[in-house]
């Protein structure tokens, strides 16, 4: 079991607290990781991105090599372009639709979207937006993604149930059962 | 025991806590400012007592942790890379006096310049100052080098330094624990000749320094972080520190059988690099960061086994990857993908970020301005650079704002103008500031205050409250030291404040004082979360 997962976003969207619920749900499985993330000036509102890997074995590099990578799982649809060249050929894209427009550069919405399903992987294109709201609060998109993904990463729903109780515990229980909400729809959404 | 999922800062934290440090004393600096903050959090920490706020700057740091460590107990000083420069006056002259506490100093270096004005290599002052080094790989071999360090630099008397760059630093993975060692008792120096470099006896010490090379090369030789990985063939290669992790995924990825030495212990071990040497054919160099030993080994009349980043067979600046070392092997990385076009998006100040208001009065006074020339300085506010504000010159170095108006100003510039952050003033400003109160200099010093060092996260600033105080307390006119709050609707009052401060032929202090958002909106989160 290998999984290789380039997480991406716009700084401030929370790709860390999503990478640390799948973190969290490997580790409990017995499996290794490595993510990187990053920290300092890109964090204001640049562009950022975790690789983030499990495996069953010894993991070397924090660093997914280019053309390794299963996943590619973005908060924001530019961002998830950004980053192809590191997708395997069987690879997915897995994003979120709506964009982040903090750039005077930002090219049409209906470019990117055609961008992504023109790339020859397979996609997904998530309205998490509309999911979270739907769950009861706009901020549970990182988490509405968490369920959307969990099925390709290989580790048991019923696993990312428990992780995400055992993190939000101690913001308590209406907290935890938002959160749940928020990735069964994420997870509802993908199956579909 | 239980495993922690930490990143490679983070381990360095839980080992030195686990090693009994009494103390860590740090200047923030990205990519080492986890390690502080973990501590500054750590229960076990809380509970034994592990000093761990913040300093004013990387030089009181250091010379903190000496004292700590002359006392008789284990202190760790952590900075990044830029920080050493400004330590290194403590740093190279600590190797003089060496240590009776252990003392382990941390440096975190940023190849690419992914948040750093440089990248350079600290390996360097580690051959400068004579210290042994060490250079882990991994998060668990992070944890167990710096447990290691301690021991070893109370065995040899020395700081010890251990370098580590921005991947390792912001990388997660699980970390086991060992036993806990309880923190050394209060035992201070007792030689009186070891710690007064008076001429005399610095020229003892510094022999004495010289004399232990040869047991640090003995200890490189034997050590469990440099070893090799067998291989078939002609060729070989040297991995340094984290360049082993990229050599070890294409290795294993394209099942080579390429020998590996890997070295992450320093003073270099001679012998075994000469074994390893003498085997192969060539030998491919891979450090992360600057050719340091490559150079070395390389020698004056260029030895022509080697190939590394002096003759293009890795790049010759920036960070390593896997896909450098493929190439750099001749395996075929898989067909790269045509690239998309993606507009870059680069960092910004935040909406609402009061830098912003401040930048947008200040273009305002100095648009009739025929010379507009902005001395500026480095944290959020460097991002005055970019649109729509374009309104900073200059960003060298901490402090370096009110010097160079300063000298500008010397030099006949007018008005000369300094935006500086409220954590760099304390940092380097201060100095700087007297200078030019001493000499009567034309300069107008606007102190950017959000209450908050903001581009490394938002630690606690060290002059916060005490800004008027510090400029009047060292001979900053009280007249000259002018108050705004950079808010949209103040802009007015503000253009007509700073136009008057350009005028006066005299220092002038502009204290611009607003909280960082985010900080604010931290603290807001932090306080519900209690209630
Ligand atoms: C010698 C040195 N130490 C540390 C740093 C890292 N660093 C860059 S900006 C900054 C904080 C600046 O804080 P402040 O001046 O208050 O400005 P703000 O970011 O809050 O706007 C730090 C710690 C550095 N670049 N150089
Ligand atoms: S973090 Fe604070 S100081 Fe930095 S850009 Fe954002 S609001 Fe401004």
């Amino acid at each position: 079991m290998n999984k290789n997962i380039i997480l991406a976003g716009v700084g401030g969207q929370g790709i860390l607290t999503l990478a640390a619920v799948i973190d969290h749900a490997a580790m409990q499985s017995g499996l290794q990781i490595k993510q990187a993330e990053v920290h300092g000036m890109s964090q204001r509102g640049g562009a950022v991105q975790s690789h983030l890997r499990i495996s069953d074995q010894n993991i070397y590099s924090d660093l997914i090599p280019l053309g390794k990578a299963d996943l590619i799982v973005s908060l924001e649809p530019l961002e998830a372009l950004r980053y192809l060249p590191y997708l395997s050929e069987n690879g997915v894209i897995i994003t979120a639709t709506e964009p982040v427009k903090n750039i005077p550069d930002y090219p049409e919405e209906a470019d990117i979207l055609n961008k992504i399903k023109s790339s020859g992987h397979k996609y997904l294109l998530v309205d998490a937006g509309k999911i979270a709201r739907l769950a009861g609060n706009p901020k549970t998109e990182n988490v509405v993604m968490v369920g959307v993904l969990s099925d390709f990463v290989g580790i048991e729903k019923a696993q990312f149930e428990k992780s995400l109780k055992e993190m939000f515990s101690a913001k308590g229980e209406k907290i935890v059962a938002l959160n749940l909400k928020a990735f069964n729809l994420g997870y509802e959404h993908a199956q579909q | 025991m239980n495993k922690e999922l930490v990143l490679g800062a983070e381990a360095i934290a839980v080992a030195a806590i686990d090693e009994g440090i009494s103390g860590v004393y740090a200047y923030p600096g990205t990519p080492s400012t986890e390690i502080t903050e973990y501590i500054q959090k750590s229960p076990d920490a809380r509970k034994n007592n592990v000093h761990s706020t913040w300093s004013t700057n990387e030089k009181t740091a250091y010379e903190a942790a000496l004292g700590m460590s002359y006392a008789g107990k284990r202190s760790l000083v952590c900075m990044k890379h830029v920080g050493l420069n400004v330590a290194a006056d403590a740093f190279i002259n600590s190797a003089i006096t060496g240590v009776n506490g252990g003392l382990v100093v941390v440096v975190a270096d940023d190849p690419s310049m992914h948040s750093s004005q440089n990248e350079q290599d600290t390996r360097f002052y580690g051959k400068f100052a004579y210290l042994p080094l060490f250079e882990p790989s991994n998060q668990q071999g992070t944890y167990d080098c710096v447990r290691f360090a301690f021991n070893f630099s109370e065995q040899v008397k020395l700081p010890v330094l251990l370098r580590i760059t921005t991947r390792l630093s912001h990388s997660r993975a699980a970390v086991e624990r060992k036993a806990q060692t309880s923190q050394n008792m209060l035992n201070p120096e007792t030689d009186k000749k070891k710690w007064i470099l008076l001429p005399a006896i610095a020229r003892q010490r510094y022999a004495g320094l010289l004399n232990k090379q040869d047991d640090l090369v003995a200890f490189s030789e034997k050590s469990p972080y440099n070893f090799v990985v067998n291989g078939k063939g002609k060729k070989g290669i040297i991995a340094f520190g984290i360049a082993y992790n990229y050599v070890m995924e294409i290795i294993q990825e394209f099942a080579l059988e390429i020998p590996v030495l890997k070295i992450s212990q320093y003073p270099l071990p001679k012998q075994l690099i000469k074994t390893f040497h003498d085997q192969y054919d060539t030998i491919l160099v891979a450090e992360e960061g600057y050719p340091v030993y490559e150079e070395l080994l390389r020698g004056y009349f260029d030895n022509q086994k080697i190939s590394g980043r002096l003759d293009g067979t890795l790049p010759r600046t920036g960070e390593l990857s896997p896909d450098i070392i493929a190439k750099a092997l001749g395996v075929k990385i898989p067909q790269k993908q045509q690239e998309a076009e993606v507009p870059g998006r680069p960092p910004r100040l935040c909406d609402g970020c009061s830098h912003r208001d401040l930048f947008e009065a200040l273009n305002a006074a100095l648009s009739e301005n025929e010379s507009k020339h902005v001395f500026s300085d480095i944290g959020c506010y460097t991002l005055g650079a970019l649109p729509p504000y374009n309104a900073i010159n200059t960003c060298v170095d901490m402090g370096a704002s009110v010097t160079m108006a300063k000298g500008a100003a010397d030099a006949g510039l007018r008005p000369a103008v300094a935006v500086i952050g409220d954590s760099t003033f304390t940092h380097s400003g201060i100095t700087g500031l007297l200078d030019a109160v001493n000499d009567h200099s034309p300069v107008t010093i606007i102190i950017s205050d959000n209450d908050t060092t903001a581009m490394t996260g938002g630690q606690d600033s060290a002059g916060t409250g005490k800004f008027f105080k510090i400029c009047n307390g060292i001979g900053v006119e009280e007249e000259h030291i002018r108050s705004i709050v950079p808010l949209k609707k103040n802009l007015e009052e503000n253009v007509r404040i700073l136009k008057e401060e350009f005028a006066y032929n005299g220092v002038s202090v502009i204290l611009a004082n607003r909280e960082c958002v985010q900080t604010a909106a931290r603290k807001k989160r932090k306080s519900k979360n209690n209630e």
